[in-house]
């Protein structure tokens, strides 16, 4: 997906881009309102992150600038303000979401996902990987054509595996991607929702095979 | 907790004493002694003159018998004019006493009149008893000179006082009447005055007290020149307070700025970084460093919230809004975060209920609310969000530990955190913040631990 | 000093025994009558100037309706009753009498009890407790028959023309009050010469023409019926009317230059045992004369009968009376008036 940060701390904006990078994102950064305005009117983005404090002016402007143009790319705000001041005038001006700095990055891509899925406005196609495909946007596991229903974390697990097929993720770094850090979980529960989607799994070509001591890893059967 | 008490006291002023009423007291006192003394003096100086008139019509009677008297042919004739009687004829019939003596010898009259030995000349007036009636009493004495001899005649002549006494209780009465009618008139005056001194004082309270939390306009309308410092200072306290309020909001929108942005680099950072180490130790450091980052911010936006929210209870300024909106609106925002858990968020709410209060205070609550049953709530469970009408309530029920039965009433004091929240990322501040919200609007936070398991948090307006 | 001798007898004697008291009382008035009708348990006791026959019939009445009463009425002498009020105002209830003066200074020396709720003219009440109740001028009198060939007398001026024009006629008969022994005659002597000097030219005449000198009215009147007196001067013209229906030669008449009109006046004793019904009597009496239409036989004038006070030349109820009675002042005129009338 392509991104598009307004941020004007440097350093905030770096570690944004990078760990969206891990994920695989594209991510352009602008860091005052004119050039936000710029990149916006020259690209097409799947999303917007905009801080609402900036150097040249109030992130609010950028928004209505935005609204004006009838560009319905989504946009989260980035806010440091507290909660109790800013939230009405933010979503009044057209800012789908917002998420409070700082924020765990589980959190932006969930609420991420979720303005997608409101907008149907995403570009990005389905993940193919033999008969077994995922919708991002939709959240959507597919079998041989057939939807199959799993829970949220089962999702963002199975995610994780088909983003990057064939490669083993250990039990540790799962947990991490699935679970906020104020969570206390066994890495027993991956066994489980790994049990789970293996079940899903039996009818295709694909599975997830087991490496003891090094983890799961999603492949052709 | 003390701020909310002395919110609710604030209007209840401290009252030494009426202005009005001092005034007021001392105008009429004023009045009272005015037409006392008024009274008084009226009285006494009537009664001056009508003593004065009965003595000079006494002295004018002594006076028409001395001159009658003569010495003729040797022998000392007195014969009493009969007019100095009759011009002694009053309204009520006064009687009268006389006698005459020559050198102090009793001639005739009433011998019971005592003779008083004085100079010829001087015409006296004194107050006596006759048949147990008070009299007033002239006198006076006159040398009558013969050929060959001389001789002292006194004439004293007395008069009872009941036409005086009846002319005094006319007047007294009249002078009490008078002094009345003062008072009256000076009452009304007083009132009246009192009313028109006191109005503008009046007006400036009423204008004062008909204005909302948040109105600090400066006072215009003109107003005495004895209440300018008043008014000036109350223009100038205003003028402080709008300042101070405005800089509260600002200070603290930008402590939250300043605080949260480092946080939140340091944070992805070191998300980011815990993404690319393997080794065991370093990513359990990781982890632990992102906690506490959690940790710390989470209870430095609450603390902010809470002094924002504290700071807006003060200054509550309710308006009519949609509650069932404001819940779903909320709920539907926290989904996303639900999600990740796999909580289910399930809500039910009235079609509309409009309710007045402050919705930044009640949003806050409410979430604080929500937020806490999510952070108990085990994975792929259900929490229940239910908005009522009558009465005005919104509970949160979760399926978590519940409250430690122990500690229920004193959960929502200040930084009390359950002694089962071990683990768990929150400055507890959430739900001291949900009770001052509903403090705020008139109600109460209701905690309790449901039958079947988990906990209840209900705000009940 | 008689007067007063025969007083010290009869209060011994009332002090004595009731029966004896009566009696020794009725020695000494000219008068005593007893009203009853039934049994009645309380005593008025009434001291009067007026002869009794003019207010037996009122008193009657007023025992008829006030069966609880018994009134005693004795009659004397104005002087005797000023006397005797004096020295024992505990023995009357109710004192009536013609001598204003008199009774102007018992009533100022305290003697007379308030009556409340008395309707009368103001002229004819003394601090509301010496009240006026008949207006009698004083008269000449004449023998009509006697004189009938004489020119008709109006004036005193016209009696004094008569008297010189005829000193042989009317010598010897000619009749007056002895202003010594009676206070009306010293009233009526004493306003006369305030009034006019002609009082004094009359006197003189008089006294010229051998006088004669009566103690009261009735006495004079008496004298004119027999034919032993022509004219009587200062007598009370309302018994004088009153007898002459029975005697048609007298002749009564109020000279036309000026009238002095006395008032019979009542006052109820500060000292009565019995001042509620004192003061029921005398204000039965005074409504009575209030009311009185026409003049009867025995009947005293009304007070209101003749319009108001000052046409009628009224003796004022005033305390300027008592200068009559001052010692001093009296001695002078009764001197005055001796070396006039006795020559």
């Amino acid at each position: 997906m392509k991104f598009l940060l307004v941020e004007d701390n440097y350093e905030l904006a770096q570690a944004v881009s990078s760990r969206l990078h891990i994920d695989g994102h594209v991510v352009d950064h602008a860091d005052k309102i004119e050039d936000a305005k710029t990149f916006s009117d020259t690209s097409e983005y799947d999303l917007i992150l905009l801080d609402i404090m900036l150097p040249d002016g109030d992130g609010r402007s950028f928004l209505e600038h935005h609204r004006q143009r009838k560009r319905d790319t989504p946009v989260i705000v980035l806010t440091a303000r507290s909660q109790v001041s800013d939230r009405i005038s933010l979503l009044d001006l057209g800012a789908d979401d917002y998420v409070t700095k700082p924020f765990d990055h589980a959190e932006l891509q969930a609420r991420c996902r979720a303005v997608l899925r409101r907008n149907q406005g995403s570009s990005q196609p389905k993940i193919l990987f033999g008969d077994v495909s995922y919708d991002p946007v939709a959240a959507q596991m597919c079998v041989r054509e057939t939807p199959v229903k799993l829970r949220n974390r089962e999702l963002r697990l199975f995610e994780l595996l088909i983003n990057a097929p064939n490669q083993i993720f250990s039990k540790q770094k799962l947990c991490d991607r699935l679970f906020s850090y104020d969570e206390d979980v066994s890495e027993n529960a991956i066994e489980v929702y790994i049990g789970r989607i293996r079940k899903h799994l039996d009818p295709s070509s694909v599975t997830i095979s087991t490496h003891r001591g090094l983890g799961y890893r999603l492949e052709l059967k | 907790m003390s701020q909310t008490r002395s919110h609710k006291t604030a209007d209840q002023v401290v009252i030494a004493g009426s202005l009005r009423n001092t005034l007021m007291i001392s105008l009429v006192g004023i009045a009272l002694v005015l037409a006392t003394l008024l009274y008084i003096v009226v009285r006494s100086y009537a009664a001056q003159i009508a003593q004065s008139t009965q003595d000079r019509i006494l002295s004018a009677s002594v006076t028409s018998i001395l001159d009658a008297a003569a010495i003729r042919n040797g022998q000392v004739n007195v014969e009493l004019p009969y007019a100095s009687f009759s011009i002694l004829s009053t309204q009520a019939d006064d009687r009268l006493v006389y006698a005459v003596h020559q050198d102090g010898v009793f001639l005739t009259g009433y011998d019971t009149l005592a003779f008083r030995p004085q100079q010829p000349g001087d015409m006296q007036f004194y107050n006596s008893e006759f048949d147990s009636s008070e009299i007033r009493v002239a006198v006076a004495t006159r040398r009558l000179v013969g050929t060959n001899q001389t001789a002292l005649i006194s004439v004293s002549i007395g008069q009872t006082r009941e036409s005086l006494d009846g002319v005094l209780r006319e007047i007294s009465q009249n002078a009490a009447l008078l002094g009345f009618g003062f008072f009256v008139l000076m009452t009304a005056l007083s009132l009246w005055l009192t009313t028109r001194a006191i109005a503008p004082m009046t007006a400036l309270a009423q204008s004062v007290q008909r204005r909302g939390p948040a109105d600090l306009r400066l006072v215009q309308s003109p107003v005495p020149a004895e209440m300018a410092p008043l008014v000036g200072s109350l223009n100038v306290f205003m003028q402080r307070l709008e300042q101070s309020l405005n800089k509260s909001e600002e200070f603290i929108a930008e402590a939250a700025h300043r605080v949260r942005t480092p946080l939140a680099i340091v944070r992805t950072h070191a998300e980011t970084t815990l993404q690319r180490v393997d080794r065991a130790e370093n990513r359990q450091s990781m982890r632990t460093m992102i906690r506490a980052i959690d940790e710390s911010s989470r209870a430095a936006g609450q603390l902010l919230d809470h002094a924002m929210i504290t700071f807006r209870a003060d200054h509550l300024e309710k308006q009519p809004l949609d509650l069932s909106e404001l819940v779903q609106e909320l709920v539907r925002s926290m989904i996303p975060v639900a999600d990740m858990k796999d909580i289910a968020l399930s809500v039910t709410t009235p079609d509309e209920l409009v309710f007045d209060g402050d919705a930044i205070l009640l949003r806050n609550a409410m979430r604080n609310l929500i937020d806490n049953a999510m952070k108990y709530a085990p994975m792929e469970t259900e929490v229940e969000i239910h908005l009522t009408a009558d009465p005005v309530a919104f509970a949160v029920l979760d399926r978590g530990p519940g409250f430690p039965s122990e500690e229920i009433e004193t959960l929502a004091a200040r930084f009390a955190r359950g002694s089962n929240s071990s683990g768990m990322i929150g400055s507890g501040l959430g739900l001291t913040i949900a009770e001052d919200v509903a403090i705020a609007h008139g109600g109460r936070l209701d905690l309790r631990n449901r039958k079947e398991g988990g906990a209840c948090a209900t705000l009940q307006f | 000093m008689r007067n007063l001798a025969v007083l010290t007898l009869w209060l011994l004697a009332s002090l004595c025994s009731p029966l004896l008291a009566s009696e020794e009382k009725s020695l000494r008035w000219e008068d005593r009558r007893v009203f009853s009708n039934g049994t009645p348990t309380q005593r008025l006791t009434i001291l009067s100037s007026t002869d009794a026959g003019y207010l037996a019939p009122l008193i009657s009445e007023f025992v008829a309706q006030q069966e609880d009463f018994e009134i005693e009425y004795l009659v004397a002498g104005t002087a005797h009753i000023y006397d005797m009020v004096r020295s024992a105002p505990e023995v009357f209830d109710i004192v009536i009498s013609s001598a204003m003066d008199l009774q102007i200074k018992l009533v100022n020396d305290g003697f007379a009890a308030p009556l409340e709720d008395i309707n009368a003219p103001d002229w004819s009440v003394w601090r509301e407790r010496l009240f006026g109740f008949t207006a009698e001028p004083a008269s000449i009198v004449i023998n009509k028959a006697a004189l009938a060939h004489l020119p008709h007398l109006e004036t005193r001026q016209d009696l004094i023309s008569l008297l010189r024009a005829h000193p042989d006629l009317f010598r010897g008969k000619i009749a007056t009050y002895d202003i010594r022994r009676s206070g009306l005659g010293y009233l009526f002597a004493s306003q006369d010469a305030r009034t006019s000097e002609t009082y004094w030219r009359l006197t003189e005449v008089m006294g010229s023409l051998g006088t004669r000198l009566y103690c009261c009215s009735g006495a004079m009147i008496k004298e004119i019926v027999d034919g032993d007196i022509l004219v009587a001067y200062n007598v009370l013209g309302s018994y004088a009317t009153a007898q002459s229906a029975k005697h048609p030669q007298l002749e009564v008449i109020v000279p036309s230059d000026f009238a002095i009109t006395m008032m019979r006046t009542v006052f109820v004793s500060k000292a009565s045992a019995e001042p509620k019904a004192a003061g029921q009597f005398t204000s039965y009496m005074l409504d009575h004369f209030a009311s009185q239409q026409g003049e009867g036989e025995l009947e005293l004038p009304s007070l209101l009968a003749a319009g108001n006070a000052e046409d009628r030349n009224i003796v004022p109820l005033e305390p300027s009376l008592m200068i009559n009675l001052d010692r001093l002042k009296r001695r002078a005129f009764t001197e005055e008036w001796e070396s006039a009338i006795i020559q």
